[in-house]
């Protein structure tokens, strides 16, 4: 678990984070979404250490990061992984030397011990024979992959993941989310995502934070956050066209009838089906 | 002058956190074995070329304006060996490599900041300055003053095979010339300046690639004021040498 008090952080006079607190929990998928500027990023590179906050605490398993020395720090960071927007390979090295970088680096394993876990994770992120290409011969997906494969080499206790799917389609998008998914819970791993993608949202948010002005605004899952009465939240949520429907099919459910310029004859009975009676073209063959 | 303070309490900074205990030596000195090969047989052609023509022109410049019968010819290969010895190698060949290992430099350092390579170090534990700033300088104070003795050679000789193929004067002259008041404390001159510009050529590219902080402009504007600050600086550090040490 991670606990974040009163944290705050501003950037030569202008104040990002306000007064944040929130906890994030162990071995789920921790969402913190809100719109560009929210401070979500600024939230997220204050809990990996990036930066510095100004005052507050965050909490890794009761201790207190911030207040850490610089060897202290180390310790705590060999047990984080994190995937960056851009994946943030290292562009001279392999893929296979990307991921066994860590290893290298922190381990005393045998070369043969390293390789073996190198395969397991390129493995699971089913990237299996794509061990000798570059960053720049693979697809954004794959480099995604990559990315993960080595954030998980080390078995980390955390996972962070800034944007996971930024500049990917939505079909790639959801193999992310869904391998970001099985790997936090097959890991038991305290994944916190950053992301102000409704559809990751909807697909894998364990827990979500809300930012909104550098304050958290609110926090709950899935299942929750289509019927929050937060009106900032409900106004970023259903700003996507992806809960337009669902957002229609709660106010059918309340008041009868849809505000919006939108009419009932656009929602099926796929949509609604307690709302909408099934038509002829929807009847099972 | 802000920013100049700014900027040499950032420099001072990042040079102060190059030195921590290493995660683990071996990688280090793999990077540092790396950038050796880096900085050294890249840099090596166009050490060889430059040295080599430079002692070509110098031998033939001064044979054009020493003219006075009193003067002996192989004052020619004296002047040579001095000034290869005491500028052109150091000097000159610190200034080309500015631009060759300092652009270098920056922009990989930069990039490596903009593309997020350098934080993802220092999420994982590494110290970042250790593990990619340090070994640039410690390969560049190591091969660097290798080049520049490869460089006094190249010079000296460039300047013999000159002097000799356009009749200025013989090879025996010209060797004996260069035995002629020679004085080893202008090698020892040489190689100071040698140490003193290869880290200020790795250092101060390493602290602009390193704060980079934008986008693809910024890194090609990072290299090109790394490039000026160290051409700067090594005209400066030029000058208070001879000052000094003359």
């Amino acid at each position: 678990m991670i606990e974040v008090k009163n944290l705050k952080k501003s950037f030569g006079g202008k104040t990002i984070i306000h007064d944040a607190s929130l906890i994030l929990k162990a071995g789920h998928c921790n969402l913190i979404i809100g719109s560009s500027g929210s401070g979500k990023t600024v939230l997220m590179k204050c809990l990996v250490g990036l930066f510095q906050p100004d005052s507050g605490s965050i909490l890794y398993g009761g201790k207190d990061y911030t207040q850490m020395n610089t060897e202290q720090r180390k310790e705590i960071r060999k047990e984080i992984g994190m995937l960056f927007q851009g994946s943030a390979l290292f562009t001279s090295m392999t893929v296979e030397e990307n991921v066994i970088f860590p290893l290298d680096m922190f381990t005393r394993d045998t070369r043969k011990e390293k390789m073996k876990r190198v395969d397991e994770v390129l493995d699971r992120v089913n990237l299996k024979g794509a061990n000798k290409k570059f960053p720049a011969e693979i697809s954004g997906g794959m480099m995604k992959r990559v990315g993960i494969a080595r954030s998980i080499v080390l078995n980390p206790k955390y996972l962070f993941v800034d944007e996971p799917n930024s500049g990917l389609d939505p079909q790639t998008s959801g193999l992310i989310d869904k391998l970001i998914k099985e790997i936090t819970d097959e890991y038991q791993i305290t994944t916190v995502i950053n992301t102000h993608d409704m559809n990751s949202v909807m697909e894998i948010g364990d827990h979500i934070v809300y930012m909104y002005q550098g304050n958290k605004e609110w926090e709950g899952n899935n299942k929750e956050i289509i019927f929050s009465k937060n009106q900032r939240l409900n106004d970023f949520i259903f700003a996507s066209e992806f809960l337009r429907d669902a957002k229609d099919m709660r106010q059918l459910e309340e008041t009868g009838k849809i505000s919006n310029d939108r009419n009932m004859a656009e929602l099926t009975h796929e949509d609604a089906p307690e709302l909408v009676p099934p038509s002829d073209n929807d009847s099972p063959e | 002058m802000l920013k100049l303070l700014d900027d040499t309490g950032r420099y001072m900074m990042m040079i102060k956190g190059m030195f921590s205990r290493p995660e683990n030596f071996k990688m280090y000195w793999k990077e540092f074995m790396h950038q050796c090969s880096e900085i050294g047989i890249g840099s090596l052609p166009i050490v060889a070329i430059i040295s080599f023509f430079i002692g070509a022109v110098s031998a033939v410049q001064t044979a054009y304006q020493l003219v006075s019968p009193l003067i002996p010819k192989e004052s020619i290969s004296q002047i040579v060996r001095d000034t290869v010895i005491l500028e052109f190698a150091p000097t000159l060949v610190s200034i080309v490599l500015a631009g060759v290992i300092g652009s270098k430099i920056a922009g990989e350092l930069g990039n490596m900041r903009v593309s997020e390579q350098i934080d993802a170090l220092e999420i994982m534990g590494i110290n970042t300055k250790a593990y990619l700033v340090l070994p640039k300088i410690l390969a560049a104070v190591f091969v660097i003053p290798m080049l520049i003795i490869l460089a006094t050679i190249l010079g000296i000789l460039g300047g013999r095979i000159a002097a000799t193929m356009s009749g200025i004067l013989s090879a025996d002259t010209f060797d004996k010339g260069l035995r002629m008041n020679f004085l080893p404390y202008n090698v020892f001159f040489s190689l100071v300046k040698a140490y003193t510009f290869s880290y200020i050529i790795s250092s101060i590219p390493a602290f602009f690639g390193y704060h980079v902080n934008g986008g693809a402009l910024e890194i090609g504007r990072a290299s090109t004021k790394a490039v000026v600050v160290s051409c700067i600086l090594i005209l400066i550090a030029d000058y208070v040498l001879s000052a000094l040490l003359l």
